[in-house]
């Protein structure tokens, strides 16, 4: 769930965007029943994911658990903000 | 005539035509995306370096958004199937791609809504890259070419291949636009004005451009191209019977020598007054200086046109006439007042010999007085109309060149002066004048717009304009008699002088100096050493005895038709 005061704005988007490109296995984040791919940035901006919002991540590969660790961890740690 | 594949120009202000591309050509288009982006993605590097070193990180780390953009494979399959889809162009994929997902950020909350302005920074860049990668094709063409704008710019213009631009076509512009003039200089068949032809031509189709009717055919069936090819053809070898004028003298066939110059607005042109057969520069127009920029030229702008000029002539005599402007761009738009009667008003030498003005009037003549070192060059004052307009600007000119004596600088220190005699009051006082120039130059467009009070770009009387209303005629040669008494040089250069009917009666009139557009320069010199100046004389006779222009244009035409029938033919 995000828990940043201006939602999943551009630097926590990048940030988010290029922990999943470090990953070898396809990730797909979803809001609702919009579902982008999370290596996309541009994608990702789209879900307009604000405070409060939930993010279901899911992912299919080889890294797909330890993808979806770092992530989860990123989002509930705020980013770092 | 023109006929060739076309080619389109984007103009940078991003208004993108959706233009299909002929199938071979997507692949190319997808390539001139992948060199914009990695462009792009280098020229962000290096901003982003700057700022952390100029502001901080903090400042900087939007650039990281901006890289991201660019990196995204998603959107870069989205232009790419764009494309492929549709056969578009790069610029079109780039600007439709982006301008829809920056609509959508545009509905979503405060924060998220800010970054719609990056996706249009980047969609500015993206297309300012694919259009530069242009400017630089257009430099380098391959194959002879005919260019498709909206319009052209003055970069596009210097730009361009010349070699292979074989034809313009643009959607604005008039008869005075800057393409239309650039166009008539080099001699390039151009359209102007047609409105629509980025939407109805796009790169690969053929294209005839006719020049001389103002007509543009897109993908002509075989017949118009075959017809449009004779015609072509027929040009062509009317064009090399003159060509073959270019090194001959153009003396009449009773020996006596007339000079030819050639009229000119920008420094490359002197190569077309050579390849024509004109013998040096008899009127420089530097009003292109100042209008092919926002801000005023410096003196080295100045100085580099005029040595270029100057080195491109050895051994010609170089007319350079100070600023003309004020009637039309250069003091209206940026006038705060801007006058109710422009061409009477402060314009030309008034304008240079305003007080706040003088320091733009000395820059340019001390570039003149510099660049004519070791160099036959003359200098022309525009419009004057009194004396002491005359005596105050040749006083200028002693001052610059002091200074430049007192700065040890090289310059001319006794560069030949002349005026030019186009208002009415100095035609009458030409004697007067005479005495303090040492040249004359006749400036019949804007004397016959002077003297019959005429302004000739309203459509409603432009037909009462004329050179051959005899009172111009009476004018003219009064102003040349004159010059022989007084033993000074006088060179006609307004349109008539380009114009073969006209030729005749000024010889017979007493001039023996012309300058006109190097394009004219071979028909002109072919009227001159097809007739003897006896005959002029007598042209002049028969003309002086006529009430009206209308008489005298029929006469002058029946007379050149004898001479040159070929002119004539259609």
């Amino acid at each position: 769930m995000i828990a940043n005061k201006f939602g999943l704005h551009a630097r926590p988007a990048m940030q988010f965007v290029e922990l999943a490109n470090s990953f070898t296995c396809g990730i797909e984040v979803a809001k609702g029943s919009l579902v982008v791919d999370a290596k996309s940035i541009m994608s990702v901006m789209r879900l307009a994911a604000t405070k409060g919002t939930t993010l279901k991540i899911t992912a299919d590969g080889d890294d797909a658990a330890e993808a979806i660790e770092a992530l989860c961890g990123l989002v509930n740690s705020g980013f770092g903000e | 005539m023109a006929i060739a594949k076309v080619v389109v120009i984007d103009n940078e202000e991003f208004d993108i035509p959706q233009r299909r591309v002929p199938i071979d050509h997507v692949q190319s288009e997808l390539t001139r995306l992948k060199k914009a982006l990695k462009i792009s993605k280098e020229e962000i590097r290096t901003l982003q370096k700057r700022t952390v070193e100029r502001i901080g990180k903090e400042a900087a780390s939007i650039f990281d958004f901006h890289l991201g953009l660019l990196a995204d494979k998603v959107l870069q399959n989205k232009f790419k199937d764009t494309i492929l889809g549709g056969h578009v162009t790069a610029e079109y994929a780039v600007a439709t791609v982006l301008r829809s997902y920056a609509k959508e950020f545009r509905d979503m909350p405060q924060y998220l809504a800010d970054r719609a302005k990056d996706v249009y920074d980047i969609e500015k860049r993206l297309l300012r890259n694919l259009t530069g990668q242009q400017r630089q094709t257009l430099s380098h063409m391959t194959r002879d070419v005919i260019l498709v704008a909206h319009d052209m710019t003055p970069s596009h213009t210097a730009a361009m291949d010349r070699e292979h631009v074989k034809g313009i076509a643009t959607d604005a512009g008039g008869a005075t636009s800057h393409t239309a003039i650039v166009a008539k200089a080099l001699g390039i068949p151009t359209v102007v004005g047609l409105e629509d032809i980025t939407s109805l031509a796009s790169g690969g189709d053929l294209l005839i451009v006719d020049g001389s009717r103002g007509l543009v055919i897109v993908d002509p069936d075989e017949e118009t191209l075959e017809d449009s090819r004779n015609l072509a053809r027929q040009q062509v070898e009317f064009a090399h019977s003159l060509d073959t004028l270019r090194e001959l003298p153009a003396i009449t066939k009773d020996g006596h020598e007339i000079i030819i110059r050639g009229n000119i607005e920008f420094p490359e042109e002197v190569h077309t007054v050579r390849s024509k057969g004109g013998k040096g520069v008899g009127l420089y127009r530097t009003e292109f200086l100042f209008l092919s920029s926002d801000t005023e030229p410096s003196e080295e702008d100045h100085y580099r046109a005029y040595r270029q000029v100057i080195e491109d002539s050895p051994g010609e005599t170089i007319t350079i006439r100070t600023l003309d402007l004020g009637a039309d761009k250069y003091t209206q738009s940026r006038a705060r007042n801007p006058e109710r009667n422009p061409f009477l008003g402060c314009r030309s030498i008034r304008f240079c010999l305003e007080l706040q003005n003088l320091p733009l009037f000395k820059r340019q003549i001390r570039a003149i007085l510099r660049a004519s070192v070791d160099a036959d060059v003359q200098m022309l004052f525009p419009l004057v109309s009194t004396l002491r307009e005359l005596r105050q600007a040749k006083s200028i000119v002693r001052d610059v060149a002091e200074d430049l004596e007192e700065e040890d600088i090289p310059h001319k220190p006794d560069i030949p002066i002349g005026v030019m005699i186009e208002v009415p009051a100095a035609a009458l006082q030409a004697d007067a004048f005479a005495k303090e120039v040492d040249f004359f130059s006749i400036g019949t467009n804007d004397l016959v717009q002077y003297t019959l009070a005429v302004d000739r770009g309203n459509e409603r009387v432009a037909s009462l304009f004329t050179a051959a209303h005899p009172a111009v005629l009476r004018l003219i040669r009064e102003v040349v008699r004159t010059g022989q008494q007084h033993d000074i040089p006088v060179c006609l250069c307004g349109e008539i002088a380009a114009n073969p009917e006209f030729t005749l009666l000024l010889l017979g009139l007493g001039i023996r100096c012309f300058s006109c557009a190097p394009r004219a320069i071979p028909e002109v010199k072919k009227i001159i050493r097809s007739i003897t100046i006896q005959q002029s004389l007598e042209v002049a006779r028969q003309v002086s005895k006529f009430d009206t222009d209308s008489e005298i244009t029929s006469y002058l035409r029946a007379a050149t038709r004898k001479i040159m029938p070929e002119h004539y033919a259609e």
